[in-house]
């Protein structure tokens, strides 16, 4: 399909999303992940029964966290979808790159002076 | 066991926002069980602080231990080491802990990281409920394996009461009338005619009417 999609996002692959820990997500964000995006597969369709499930409630719980904190939980997103929406994964990744490059970067990349300025361009 | 729910993150950014090195302790007890205060919460909670310090361009130190049980000495004990290093500990043990933690290192401040709630058991998981108040006198050998203190709204010792409709309390349609589950247990166990003689008054004296309770037991005690 050859799409294209902005090079900023740093892919990590999982076996299932049941298996994204709470801990998983509030270390991307200690080490400085502007935004982070959970993608599973369609809910009723997960092959171990409910693991895309466990993990929205799972990323729910770390929003509020990031909220109270003050890194804020939409840096933080869950989308669904199955190995064979590539179009739609590719426009997934454009849509948040722009969110998080509207909400600048991480409150704590800024803080530890690791970044003053948007991480990349958009590529559309 | 010992329930618990986490306090709100507010609530704990509020005791510790002021200090710079601050040392989470979760317990590997009932709180464990529960997910409210073991090594996994104790270690959600640490880097929940050490965001928020970060943001707040603040430096400083946040780490976490968990101990197997912090309701004693010995476990609190490998703590001793540590303490010192740090200028306020949350802990994240049931109240028990907190305090005995507090009794142990005097001169350290020492928060709660849980609210405790009661004593139940596992629903489900994520779902908890009361089944004892330890009023340090077992009845449940008289009400069918049913618990009249824990289960019943009012602790009625005779009951059901007036207020219980379709084998629901009052209080809540999802709350069981306590007294209702008594009856039910003891028809399948073929005891109904418990219900004709009326018990007497319970004695109070070993619960919290008593005043804070210990336990002595000589044949245990080295």
């Amino acid at each position: 399909m050859r799409l294209q999609y902005p090079p900023s996002v740093r892919i990590i692959e999982v076996p299932c999303t049941g298996k994204v820990d709470i801990m998983h997500l509030l270390m991307a964000f200690e080490y400085g992940a502007d935004g982070v995006i959970v993608m599973g597969c369609l809910e009723g369709d997960c092959h171990y029964g409910a693991g895309n499930l466990y993990a929205k409630k799972r990323g729910n719980r770390v929003k509020e966290i990031l909220d109270k904190v003050g890194v804020g939980g939409e840096r933080l997103a869950m989308y669904n979808l199955t190995s064979g929406m590539g179009g739609r994964f590719a426009e997934i990744i454009r849509e948040i790159t722009e969110k998080v490059m509207e909400l600048g970067p991480s409150p704590i990349r800024v803080a530890t002076g690791k970044a003053v300025r948007p991480i990349a361009e958009v590529t559309t | 066991m010992i329930k618990a729910v986490p306090k709100p993150l507010e609530e704990v950014l509020d005791l510790v926002k002021d200090f710079t090195k601050v040392l989470i302790v979760g317990c590997d007890g009932c709180v464990t069980v529960c997910e409210a205060g073991g090594s996994k919460e104790a270690k959600v909670l640490a880097s929940a602080l050490r965001l928020y310090f970060t943001q707040a361009g603040k430096q400083a130190q946040i780490d976490e231990t968990s101990l197997t049980r912090q309701c004693e000495k010995e476990y609190l004990a490998q703590l001793s080491d540590k303490m010192d290093a740090y200028d306020a500990v949350v802990s994240l043990a049931c109240g028990c802990g907190v305090q005995y933690m507090a009794e142990m290192y005097n001169n350290k401040i020492i928060y709660p990281g849980v609210d405790t709630c009661f004593l139940g058991v596992n629903e489900e998981r994520g779902l908890y409920a009361e089944r004892c108040q330890a009023c340090g006198r077992c009845i449940l050998a008289e009400t069918g394996g049913v618990c009249p203190i824990a289960r019943c709204s009012k602790r009625m010792l005779n009951g059901p009461c007036g207020g219980s409709d379709q084998g629901k309390c009052e209080i809540s349609k999802d709350v069981p009338c306590g007294w209702e589950l008594i009856y039910e247990r003891l028809k399948t166990l073929g005891q109904l005619d418990r219900f004709e003689k009326p018990v007497d008054p319970k004695d109070w004296t070993t619960s919290r009417d008593g005043g804070p309770r210990t336990i002595v037991r000589e044949d245990l005690r080295i």
